[in-house]
Parts: structure tokens; C-alpha cells; sequence
């Protein structure tokens, strides 16, 4: 599944290779689709002029590495803030920053959920909104998320650009059907008629201890669906901007946060940016193996990676943000570059984003691959509450190192 | 015209409507209501007023409610002090007594006219024109000879699917009638009269009915999945029930907009156990959102009657269980239709409320083409509500009598609209279906590379095996 990218230069490079299936690939066809995406983008602060032409992310990624509260304490990595004015918060408060500003530009903007109002959001992300901009803008539901999400849908039909929460994502089980059969269907069944330019979001992946049922992994169930777009967020950075690009978009998007990262600290810029939905973020270049991670995987992938590091491996780590479609443009150039390739994810085994990751890269970049595949997923049971058995179905350091030992053979 | 809302605790609501000659004259519109004890009902919203008071409702929605009781007047009350709980106070009782599962009496159904057109001695209703009068009852014949021809083609198998209204032409007629162009439209399925009153006409209907590429779907639906926009009536989505939180969504945005207009979202019997259905409308009536929410409880749901769909008396006792004013209505005539889905659409717009309207009626046809009910019920049943108490022939007995319309004129336009519908289809066979890339387009607001790369894959394989790709699809 080829994917919507920006590099002119560097689709020339990949169609020239004799090896490679260039028929896959399209510039020409999607630079106008590229450049239409672009104008999204704001300039950053300290960043060099946005150059199309180049892989602008992985150059300023390389900078950004967060200053992160990480998911155990004995791992905060080194902190560098990338900007030289900004200011430092919460990743909850990114998000919540995120949706301000863009109630504050767009009138249309609304947030629907439980507890969203005066709660204020059980993670607090929108905190403050209500107050604000009023009990009809941050408007809270009864429990019924098939129903608050339907009327989401209803609401976008009509112009409205509606957030919808789901307290946790595993609740928005109960509203897959007005996800798949409407929320996905009805601009292609209306004949174009019916925008559905909703966000839907909410926490979700295995918490600490917090039951099977509230430790879900919807990416797997939702990526199926057309029509619709996923991101994860993982950093208080990227949480702002693919919030503000989520909203800004006409297409419904599904945003993945992380029960584990709220509290996630880090400093990011005073100017307004919007990130691209659908590009991938390059968190360490390198040259031995690409590490596709995304959400909490991508800390325990960090924490490996030093543990690598010292051991003399030089990991590419890559964010993967974008689950539907896949960025398979940098994770292509990054296969190109190192041959070898680990998922670390926190789906389970079966039917999971690793999983279509790995068909996808296979199929695509079969040639370019020095050894099969590996994936590190959890396991498929449901997740149990006793905490040393919880840590035991998610993917742990030790674990992605050896995976990267045993690739580099 | 006023009207007066009678309400006690414990009786129910009945609506009386007392009908000047000029029903348009809303600014002498006044109401007073009597409160059972919530002091929202009290509220005559206006326009701004309403987003207010919504607002300032809500910001006390912690606290519990205070009960106002301007109504009691039994002596014993005052010495029952009651008791407050979340939600307010409640008085108390020694007697440990259940509610009925059901009350003696039915909920009774608003009619106009009896079987035979004739006006019900003590009904009042509002004066019909005979221009409003004629267009509906054309539009009833039209939506039956549609169809009928339509049906009939499917047949043929010159469609492949139809849905038929048979029984239920009052109800979509009607109740379109009673709205404004404005009022938004959430349809089931079996609405298809109220999008003909709007103005689509017979060859678009059957454009969408063959795909073609005319067809403001681009031919991606099944049959009779209409949706025009430009109609305000939303497309048709086959699973049902799911309008229903929709309409509510719909009306949200109404509500913040401040438009004077209201949702009116259709749904049959069987729609009433899925989940939505109990969501929306406990989600309509605390957000205090403008919908009319109309069941056409017609009987059946494919084979499943109502005896085993639900144990209550019908629908419209549900309303008040959710905080909803509800009436329930003879759904095979055409004035008691029209003059309730009118009222319930001024309470809906001006009180910014939910309102359920119970519209019993029969579904004549089968649920669809793939469906053969006499398999499930008796033949003389379809027959006895296809003759005796069909909602044409009553309205055309009033419409007759009162000099509006004739036989003669009857078989000439049924003929004429037949005609009419054969020729669009005619017209509609010979359009283009819609090219291949319609198959990739829309999914999302503009088409990705994959989806651009899976459309040349399939049109890679077309090239190689060209016997194979279907011939009426343009490539």
C-alpha cells in the first residue's frame, strides 16, 4: 500500500532502481496531492526553509528528541528542547492546546463525549474548554457511544467539525457501527454529497492494571474500515499537531493517544504548526536496522535503542504516527537503507497494525530485505490485571535489543 | 393557533388543537403550559432565548432539581413533605405498589377521517386548500404508481432490488406536506414520498434505482437508497436506526446555528429494539434538540410482527419514558398526518424539544423484492388493508366529495404518471453507468495514492482480460 508522500527527488531515486517495482509508485500523479497537503504545513520556528525535496521531518526530528516522562522512571532520556523559545507542558495539554486553538479559529469546531464538559475530560484534555466556549460547544452525552458518535456523524453532515471522545477507546466498540457503516460510508455512498469531517479520539493501549477491557488496541479492529484515516500521537508535539491537522481535515480521522503518555512533559514551539496526517517521523537515523514503532512502543524502542547504542548497533527509529495509510515512503527509504526491518508494536499478534505493516513492506520492498521480518507484538490473550503478568504481554526492551541482536546476525 | 397542553402529575399529555382559519398566522401563536413538575417545561422558547436558558440549564445540571408543583392540589400532599434524592424530591409511599406493566386502556389515536373519508363528528383539524390537498393526494398516487411500475420492473429484471410504500403513502405524503423545505430529513428507507414532495423527480428516482450515471449516489448504492442534498433529505443507509443518533447530531448543529427549522427523522417498528433508537432519543430530549422523531409502526418487520418485536403498548408509550411529548396518530390518514407532524413541528422548532410521533399504518407490500409475505401472514390480511383501509382511497373519498378531484381525472393522471415512469426508465437505461474511477473516488475527500494505485491495478487486470470486465461499465 503505496502511501501519499512529499519527496519529489527522492521517488526518482526509488523508480530508477532495477530491482524495485516502480509501477507501484506515481510522483508525478501525487505531487499535486502533495502539494496541496503542504500549504498545511506552517513553518517552524528554527527550522530550515520547508524543502520539499527532502525529507524535511527526518531533519528536524533529529533534533527534537523529547525530553520525555518516561513510561519508567529509570529511563528519562536526554533532554535537547529543539526550539530556543517555546514553552514546556504536559502531552494532555498538547492535545488540549491543539483543540483550542482550533475552536478558538474555527467556530464550527465542537467537542462531543462523556464528561467532557465541566469535568473536563477524564484525562483532563478538555479541561477548561467548556467554560470557554459553552455547554453547546463541549457538549456532554449520556453513555451511549454508538449514539454520540452517530450524532457526530449527523452533526459533520451538516458543516459541523465535530471531536468526538471516547472516554477510552475500547468503549468505541460500542460505536463501530456508526464508525464502519456510516462514518467511512456515507461521502462515498451520498456520491460525494455528504462530507464527514469528524475527529474521533480518545486513550487507549494497556494502561497500568487496567483490565482487560479498558487495555484495548483499536487500531487493529478500525484499520480495515475505507474512508476513514488513523494517527497516533506519542509525543506532546506531534499530539498538537496531528490534533490540528485531524481537525483541519475532511476526511474522519481517527486519533490514537495512549492512556501511558498524558503526563508526557516536553517543550514545543509558541508558533502555530499543523503536521502532515500522514507522514511517518524519524526519531533516530541509523544505519544497521529500521525500528517501526509507534504511541508507547516507540519509548521502549528509545530505551533499547541506548542499550544498542552501547552495544555498538546503530538502529533507525521510526515513528510510524500514521496507521492508515502507512508513510511507506520513509519507511521505504529507510528499508532501502538498512535492509533489515523490526515492528515493535503493542497490538496483538494476530490482525494487528504490525501485521499489515509487514505485508505491506513485504510486498513492497521484498527485494531490498537482507532477512525476513521480524515483529514484536503482544501476545493474543486478553491483557490480565495482575501487573507482572500486564508487563509481560507488552513488548520490553530486553526483548526488542535481542530481536535486533538476532536481525543483525 | 393556540394550544393547550393539559398536564397533571400522573395524567398523561393530550393535545387539543383549536384551528384558526389561517394556521400561518404564528404570531398570534401563544402557549401556556401547565407544568407536571419540571420547570423547563415552562419555557416558551423563542430564538436566542433558547441557547440561553439551555445554558443555564446546563451549568446547574450538578445540582439536583427543584421540584414546582403549581398544580397539586390534594390536601394530603402538603403533609407528605416527600423525599429529595438526586433528580428532586419525590413523594413517599407506605404502599408497596408496582406499576402495571401495561395501562387498561391503550394509548387512543388521533384521527381525522374514518374509513370512508368522512370527517370524525367532534375532530377539529386545520383547514386543508384544495391546492395543498390535491398535490398531496397526487403525490400519494404517484408514489403508489411508482411504485407499482417500478416493482413491476424489478420483475422484469430490468431492476434489481425495490422497496415498495404500499400502505404507507399518507405518511410520506403528509407529513412532507406539514414540513418546510428547510426541515432537514433522515430517512429509513420506506420514505421515499417525502423526498417526492420535495421536488426529485421520477427520473432521478429511477436513475438512482439503475445506477446510472445521473444518479447523485454515482451508482454506488442499492436501489431506493436516495439522497439529494439539495433536498435536505439525507441518503439512505441500509442499516437501521442508525439515522437516529444522526438526526440528533443534525439537530445539534441546528440548535448551535439558531435555525428555524427542525430534523425530522422516519423509522420503522422494528427500528425501535436496536440500541439507537433508545440512545437517540434519550439524547434528543436532554439536549433539548428540535426532532420529530416519526415511527411508521406498520406492523411487520420483514416476517417478524410486532407481538414479537416489543411488549409495550406501541411506541408512543416509550416517549414519556425518555422526557418526551408524544402523540400517537391514524397513520393511514392523510389530515390527521398532516396536522399532527405540523403541531409537532412548531413544538419541536419553538420549545427546542424532542417530539415522537406513533403513526400506525400497514405495510401492504413486502418488506422488498427479496421478500415474499405471504409466507408469513395471511393473504386476506394484505388484502383486507389494501382495500378497506387504504390510506389512497380514503383521502381520494374526501378529496372527491369535495369536488376537488374525479374518476376521470383519476385514471387520466394515473396513466399519465405510469407513463411517465416507464419512460424514465427507458431514458435511465440508456444513460452511462459511472466510470470506473467512481469506484476509487470519494472514499476520501481526495483520492489517496493507494487507492489510486489499487485503481490501476484493476486496470492493468481489465487490460489483460478484457472479455472479463463488464461491458456497461465505462472504463
Amino acid at each position: 500500500m503505496a502511501s501519499i508522500f512529499q519527496g519529489v527527488g527522492t521517488a526518482t531515486t526509488l523508480s530508477s532502481s532495477a530491482s524495485f517495482d516502480s509501477n507501484k509508485f506515481h510522483p508525478s500523479s501525487r505531487r499535486s496531492l502533495s502539494e496541496r497537503k503542504v500549504s498545511f504545513l506552517v513553518v517552524r520556528s528554527d527550522a530550515a526553509k520547508m524543502n520539499p525535496g527532502l525529507n524535511k521531518i527526518g531533519g528536524r526530528a533529529d533534533q527534537l528528541v523529547t525530553n520525555a516522562v518516561a513510561t519508567k522512571p529509570d529511563t528519562s532520556a536526554a533532554s535537547t528542547a529543539a526550539s530556543k523559545s517555546g514553552h514546556e507542558l504536559l502531552l494532555f495539554e498538547a492535545l488540549r492546546e491543539g483543540l483550542e486553538e482550533e475552536m478558538e479559529r474555527d467556530s464550527r469546531v465542537c467537542i462531543i463525549g462523556e464528561d467532557v464538559g465541566h469535568y473536563g475530560g477524564s484525562y483532563k484534555v478538555s479541561k477548561g474548554l467548556a467554560p470557554k466556549y459553552g455547554d453547546l460547544r463541549v457538549l456532554d452525552t449520556p453513555i451511549a457511544e454508538n449514539a454520540f458518535t452517530g450524532m457526530g456523524i449527523g452533526a459533520a453532515m451538516m458543516g459541523l467539525r465535530p471531536i468526538i471522545e471516547g472516554m477510552n477507546m475500547g468503549f468505541l466498540l460500542l460505536a463501530f457501527n456508526q464508525i464502519s457503516n456510516n462514518c467511512g460510508m456515507l461521502h462515498y455512498t451520498s456520491g460525494g454529497q455528504f462530507k464527514i469531517p469528524v475527529v474521533i479520539r480518545g486513550p487507549g493501549g494497556v494502561g497500568r492494571q487496567l483490565g482487560a477491557e479498558h487495555s484495548q488496541r483499536l487500531e487493529s479492529y478500525f484499520q480495515s474500515i475505507p474512508g476513514i484515516q488513523m494517527v497516533a500521537c506519542s509525543t506532546p508535539y506531534n499530539a498538537k499537531g496531528l490534533m490540528k491537522a485531524a481537525i483541519r481535515s475532511d476526511n474522519p480521522v481517527i486519533l490514537f493517544e495512549h492512556v501511558l503518555l498524558y503526563n508526557l512533559k516536553e517543550t514545543i514551539p509558541d508558533e502555530e504548526y499543523v503536521l502532515n496526517l500522514e507522514e511517518a517521523e524519524m526519531v533516530r537515523p541509523g544505519e544497521h536496522v529500521t525500528i517501526l514503532t509507534y504511541s508507547r512502543m516507540r519509548y521502549h524502542v528509545m530505551q533499547a535503542a541506548k542499550t544498542l547504542v552501547n552495544k555498538g548497533y546503530d538502529p533507525e527509529v521510526i515513528d510510524i504516527r500514521s496507521l492508515k495509510p502507512f508513510d511507506l515512503h520513509m519507511i521505504g527509504n529507510s528499508v532501502k537503507k538498512t535492509h533489515r526491518v523490526l515492528i515493535v508494536e503493542e497490538c496483538m499478534r494476530t490482525g494487528g497494525i504490525g501485521a499489515s505493516l509487514t505485508a505491506a513492506i513485504n510486498e513492497n520492498f521484498q527485494d531490498f530485505l537482507d532477512a525476513p521480518i521480524v515483529c514484536l507484538s503482544s501476545q493474543d490473550v486478553p491483557t490480565p490485571y495482575a501487573g507482572t503478568l500486564e508487563e509481560w504481554t507488552v513488548v520490553q526492551p530486553p526483548q526488542i535489543v535481542a530481536a535486533v541482536e538476532q536481525l543483525c546476525r | 393557533m393556540a394550544i393547550w397542553l393539559a398536564g397533571r402529575r400522573g395524567a398523561s399529555y393530550c393535545v387539543k388543537a383549536l384551528i384558526s382559519t389561517t394556521f400561518r398566522s404564528s404570531r398570534s401563536y401563544t402557549t401556556a403550559f401547565a407544568s407536571n413538575g419540571n420547570s423547563d417545561s415552562l419555557f416558551f422558547c423563542g430564538n436566542s432565548s433558547s441557547a440561553a436558558v439551555f445554558g443555564s440549564q446546563r451549568f446547574e445540571s450538578t445540582k439536583a432539581r427543584q421540584q414546582l408543583d403549581l398544580l397539586s392540589s390534594d390536601d394530603d400532599e402538603e403533609q407528605n413533605q416527600g423525599v429529595d434524592f438526586p433528580g428532586g424530591r419525590v413523594a413517599f409511599t407506605s404502599e408497596m405498589s408496582f406499576l402495571p406493566e401495561s395501562s387498561e386502556k391503550r394509548v387512543q389515536c388521533y384521527r381525522v377521517l374514518d374509513d370512508n373519508g368522512y370527517p370524525l363528528s367532534s375532530t377539529q383539524f386545520k383547514h386543508v386548500s384544495k391546492e395543498l390537498a390535491v398535490k398531496m393526494y397526487r403525490g400519494m398516487v404517484t408514489l403508489q404508481t411508482m411504485d407499482t411500475t417500478l416493482y413491476e420492473a424489478q420483475r422484469q429484471g430490468r431492476l434489481s432490488f425495490y422497496v415498495t410504500s404500499y400502505g404507507e403513502e399518507a405518511i410520506n405524503l403528509a407529513s412532507a406536506a406539514a414540513l418546510g423545505f428547510d426541515d432537514l430529513i433522515l430517512p429509513q428507507y420506506r420514505e421515499a414520498g417525502v423526498l417526492l414532495w420535495r421536488g426529485f423527480t421520477l427520473q432521478e428516482f429511477v436513475n438512482q434505482c439503475l445506477g446510472n450515471k445521473n444518479d447523485y449516489g454515482k451508482g454506488r448504492q442499492m436501489p431506493i437508497h436516495y439522497g439529494s442534498n439539495k433536498h435536505n433529505y439525507f441518503t439512505v443507509s441500509s442499516p437501521i436506526a442508525t439515522q437516529l443518533p444522526q438526526a440528533v447530531g443534525v439537530a445539534y448543529s441546528l440548535k448551535m446555528d439558531k435555525k428555524d427549522a427542525c430534523v425530522v427523522t422516519y423509522f420503522g417498528d422494528g427500528s425501535t429494539s436496536e440500541g439507537d433508537f433508545h440512545a437517540s432519543l434519550n439524547f434528543a430530549a436532554v439536549m433539548e434538540v428540535p426532532v420529530v422523531f416519526i415511527c411508521r409502526n406498520n406492523g411487520w418487520a420483514i416476517s417478524t410482527p410486532i407481538t414479537e418485536q416489543f411488549r409495550s403498548d406501541g411506541i408512543v408509550v416509550k416517549g414519556q419514558a425518555y422526557g418526551i411529548r408524544s402523540i400517537r396518530v391514524d397513520g393511514n390518514d392523510a389530515l390527521a398526518i398532516y396536522n399532527a407532524v405540523g403541531v409537532a413541528r412548531e413544538m419541536a422548532i419553538k420549545e427546542q424539544r424532542p417530539i415522537l410521533i406513533e403513526a400506525l399504518t400497514y405495510r401492504v407490500g413486502h418488506h422488498s423484492t427479496s421478500d415474499d409475505s405471504t409466507k408469513y401472514r395471511p393473504v386476506d390480511e394484505i388484502e383486507h388493508w389494501k382495500t378497506a383501509r387504504n390510506p389512497v382511497s380514503i383521502f381520494r373519498k374526501w378529496v372527491q366529495r369535495k369536488g376537488w378531484w374525479s374518476d376521470e381525472e383519476e385514471s387520466e393522471f394515473r396513466a399519465n404518471v405510469r407513463k411517465q415512469v416507464m419512460d424514465a426508465i427507458q431514458v435511465g437505461e440508456k444513460i452511462e453507468k459511472p466510470p470506473l474511477a467512481d469506484m476509487f473516488s470519494d472514499v476520501y475527500e481526495e483520492v489517496p495514492s493507494n487507492l489510486m494505485e489499487q485503481e490501476r491495478l484493476v486496470r492493468d487486470t481489465v487490460k489483460r482480460h478484457p472479455q472479463d470486465y463488464p461491458t456497461n461499465i465505462p472504463l
